[in-house]
């Protein structure tokens, strides 16, 4: 019984810790499947977090915060698809500068405001998105096997988990069941079928990237708003990287990004558990072994056992006109 | 007659100081078949593009019948009743054929009714029309003539009454051809009106009402099809005669100087692309290996070349064997004499920015004579350059030039130049007049028959089934990776095609 509770308790954070995964890698997918590489989710899921650090800090309000958090993640997506796709840039340079810009900027940012060495002050309850308790999920707890999950598991978390976890249908159903969808998908592949059938592929592309900077910014206030009370610096750690690993995983596919994600959640929980307690016949593992784990396991994974990954045929390659 | 279903007037395009089209003005009948005509780099396609609105003229006007048409986009032709069968078929590989049919006409935004309103749809046009093919296949297991079909399916299911085709036989076999030109026809007869752009003649003679000839990106003249010969269209193509058969003496072919023996080949997935091919070439000799692109050649030249490894068989070049499965020099075959002019000049016989003495020599830049010690000398390489610009007929003649700004037809020739003078005891050549002017045509067909008199081995691979039956003196055609049959120079046109559809020998001997 004590195992199960531990492994319950494993699988909890596996949830929690997945959510910012899940949003960033969900965000890259719209971005790459139309044919726009972005290495800058990090950067926008950043500048996202700390815009909503400090909007909720000020209003106290934590959809103010999500508010804040959306625009800002957008506009510097917008940033990456005026110099890619309008302009016609190198997308990687592009993602780099944002990564770089977000950064650099909120911590100058939170310093000048909040002076607080870059954190953004912490957040009250209302300011906060707190736990949802689902119905009987107190009355159930009780209840052997089942009644842990429900209550543990399914039960308690921020209403942007539940969020994150009803995208994935949701833009599953967008690739493969809309007219976006498929328009998407085939600018990603071949953007001079999309042009010559009659549509903007610019126009496309931008929408694209539009719904990369909604998502990024979900990631984000997520970070700031509920995992945490507030904006700490370089709070992402990575994760930007690790959800396009992710992504890339899950050869870019709705479902199996969840799954990558939820993988990824689970080794980053599974280090946290195991921090300074020795494993049998191991014996105690470093740290940042297991904090490498994720992207070991992306090389390995990628290098043989999960086939090619076929990215989008149009990626990373600005559409120009020609016969 | 009545309303032009299209109409011209003055349609003029620069790009930067090239005048793609001059002062167009044209006239296409409705329910005709009209042919526009020219060599590469005329401006068919530009101007059929400006009709498509994938560019803008910089003047003119376009009227589609008899109403003046502003094409700023794709959608404004679409919407005027023009649809497009692009030469480089604009599908989405790994979409169905129903999913390529609707993108950008869904009409509504859920996919579930449009799809089911577009399956019915597809089948009317299929009945109408007869162009059969499976709504759920998807495009990249479709061969090449069927992905042409759902082209011609995408622009009718938009409604289209006007529809063009650039060069849409390049990459079909004559069967397949005869079949498009039947449904043209069929199109035609159901008041379609169709213009068909190609640069040959026989397809001219065989489907259009009209024809108009392109040269230099201005229109010199139109005419009635009946009413003109394959002759007087080459005259107004290149400005002046031209020799459409190449006049060649018999060969004396000596000794098997190139062999292949049981070659097979495999592409990264463990495909075969090359099964078990066995060939061999003699001095003197040009061996033609024909079929439609796609059936192994490119593999084939690339293993025999040592740019790809092979999975199994031997290469024998001047009797001493050729490393097939470890690491293949290419700089060692041309040492022992293979010199090989690739099938994609731009991505394998030239580096495009570098000038274009550079490239004349590139491959062969270790030779004694363009070295001084560790250093090139430029000199001498400059000094070779400005000779071969004047052996092969290279314009401009300026050796210096950006090898990018020079026409395709030239920069086959410095290729060709780069490649024939250094005196091999084997020559490959892969499509060697592929976007290559008629004018230029001649002389490289001349300089190909020259190698053959001066005794070397010519192996050519070409999808132009004409350039094969004009030059070699074996015909072997290639289909799905083996080698399905030979002939001699005088085999027929039909005979061949049946071969390169992949009829089998015996079929094809009834």
């Amino acid at each position: 019984m004590d195992l199960f509770n531990t492994l319950v308790l494993l699988l909890d954070s596996t949830v929690r810790l997945s959510v910012p995964l899940l949003f960033a890698a969900l965000a890259g997918l719209y971005s790459e499947r139309s044919g726009v590489f972005d290495i800058g989710l990090e950067g926008k899921m950043l500048a996202g977090a700390f815009a909503a650090g400090a909007a909720a800090a000020v209003s106290g309000s934590a959809w103010v915060g999500l508010m804040a958090a959306v625009l800002v993640s957008v506009f510097m997506a917008l940033v990456h698809g005026f110099a890619s796709i309008t302009h016609r840039g190198n997308q990687i340079v592009s993602g780099v500068a944002i990564n770089f810009i977000a950064a650099g900027s909120t911590i100058i940012l939170g310093q000048a405001w909040f002076s607080q060495g870059g954190r953004t002050p912490l957040v009250g309850a209302a300011g906060r998105f707190g736990a949802i308790h689902l119905p009987f999920a107190d009355a159930l707890s009780g209840v052997p096997v089942l009644g842990p999950l429900y209550s543990q598991l399914l039960s308690g978390h921020s209403l942007l988990v539940y969020l994150a976890f009803l995208l994935v249908p949701f833009t599953w159903w967008v690739l493969f069941r809309t007219r976006f969808g498929l328009r998407l998908r085939a600018v990603g592949e071949n953007p001079a079928a999309v042009d010559t059938a009659g549509i903007s592929v610019q126009w496309l592309r931008y929408r694209a990237v539009i719904c990369t900077g909604v998502l990024t910014g979900l990631a984000g206030t997520y970070l700031a708003l509920a995992q945490n009370a507030g904006f700490v610096k370089d709070m992402t750690a990575g994760r930007g990287f690790i959800a396009l690993a992710a992504l890339i995983f899950a050869k870019w596919r709705p479902v199996p990004v969840m799954f990558a994600c939820l993988l990824f959640g689970f080794l980053d929980a599974f280090s946290i558990r195991i921090q300074g307690t020795p494993l049998p016949l191991i014996g105690r593992v470093p740290v940042q072994f297991m904090q490498a784990l994720p992207y070991i396991l992306t090389v390995v994974l990628l290098a043989g056992f999960i086939g090619r990954a076929i990215p989008p045929r149009a990626g990373g390659v600005p559409y120009v006109k020609e016969r | 007659m009545a309303e032009a279903a299209i109409e011209l007037k003055g349609i003029s395009k620069n790009f930067g100081s090239v005048r793609a089209n001059r002062d167009i003005d044209l006239k296409i009948a409705p329910g005709t078949i009209h042919g526009i005509i020219g060599e590469n780099g005329a401006g068919k396609s530009t101007l059929m593009s400006i009709l498509y609105g994938f560019y803008q003229a910089d003047r003119g006007e376009i009227f589609v019948n008899g109403e003046r048409a502003v094409i700023h986009a794709s959608s404004d032709a679409i919407a005027r009743g023009i649809g497009m069968v692009h030469q480089h078929f604009m599908l989405v590989h790994n979409f169905t054929v129903l999913e390529n049919v609707i993108l950008g006409a869904e009409g509504e935004p859920l996919l579930k009714t449009s799809i089911a309103k577009a399956r019915s749809e597809l089948e009317r046009l299929e009945r109408d029309y007869g162009l059969e093919v499976d709504p759920d296949a998807v495009i990249e297991d479709l061969p090449v003539g069927l992905q042409q079909r759902v082209e011609i399916l995408k622009a009718l299911f938009r409604g289209a009454d006007i529809l063009i085709l650039d060069e849409p036989t390049g990459v079909l076999t004559p069967a397949e051809a005869e079949h498009l030109f039947r449904i043209l026809r069929q199109l035609k007869d159901e008041g379609k009106t169709i213009v068909l752009i190609t640069h040959k003649l026989r397809e001219i003679m065989a489907v259009t009402d009209n024809v108009s000839v392109m040269r230099q990106g201005a229109l010199v003249a139109t005419r009635k099809t009946e009413e003109t010969t394959v002759e007087e269209l080459a005259e107004l193509m290149v400005g002046r005669r031209v020799l459409l058969r190449v006049e060649k003496g018999d060969a004396h072919p000596g000794d098997f100087v190139l062999s292949v023996k049981n070659l097979t080949v495999e592409d990264m997935r463990g495909v075969k692309m090359v099964d078990d091919v066995s060939l061999g070439v003699r001095a003197g000799e040009i061996v033609g290996i024909a079929g439609v692109a796609g059936n192994g050649q490119t593999e084939l030249l690339e293993t025999i070349t040592g740019m790809r490894k092979a999975v199994s068989g031997t290469v024998t070049l001047d009797g001493a064997p050729v490393e097939l499965t470890g690491e293949a020099d290419p700089t060692d075959l041309r040492r022992r004499g293979m010199a090989h002019v690739p099938e994609d000049r731009h991505n394998m016989g030239l580096v495009l920015p570098f000038e274009e003495n550079e490239n004349a020599i590139l491959g062969y830049h270790w030779q004694d004579k363009y070295v001084n010690g560790p250093f090139l000398d430029i000199e001498a390489i400059r000094r070779d350059a400005q000779e071969k610009i004047e052996k092969y007929d290279i314009r401009p003649t300026d050796a210096r030039l950006k090898t990018a700004n020079f026409s395709g037809g030239n920069q086959q020739k410095i290729v060709l130049a780069r490649e024939m003078e250094q005196d091999p005891k084997v020559l490959i050549v892969g499509q060697p007049t592929r976007g290559v002017d008629v004018g230029a045509i001649e002389f490289i067909h001349k300089r190909l028959i020259d190698m053959r008199d001066q005794g070397k081995a010519v192996l050519l691979v070409s999808v132009e089934l004409d350039e094969i039956r004009s030059l070699s003196d074996r015909i072997l055609v290639m289909f799905a990776g083996r080698i399905v049959g030979e002939r001699g120079p005088d085999a027929t046109e039909g005979e061949l095609g049946l071969l390169m559809a992949g009829v089998e020998e015996k079929e094809a001997a009834e």
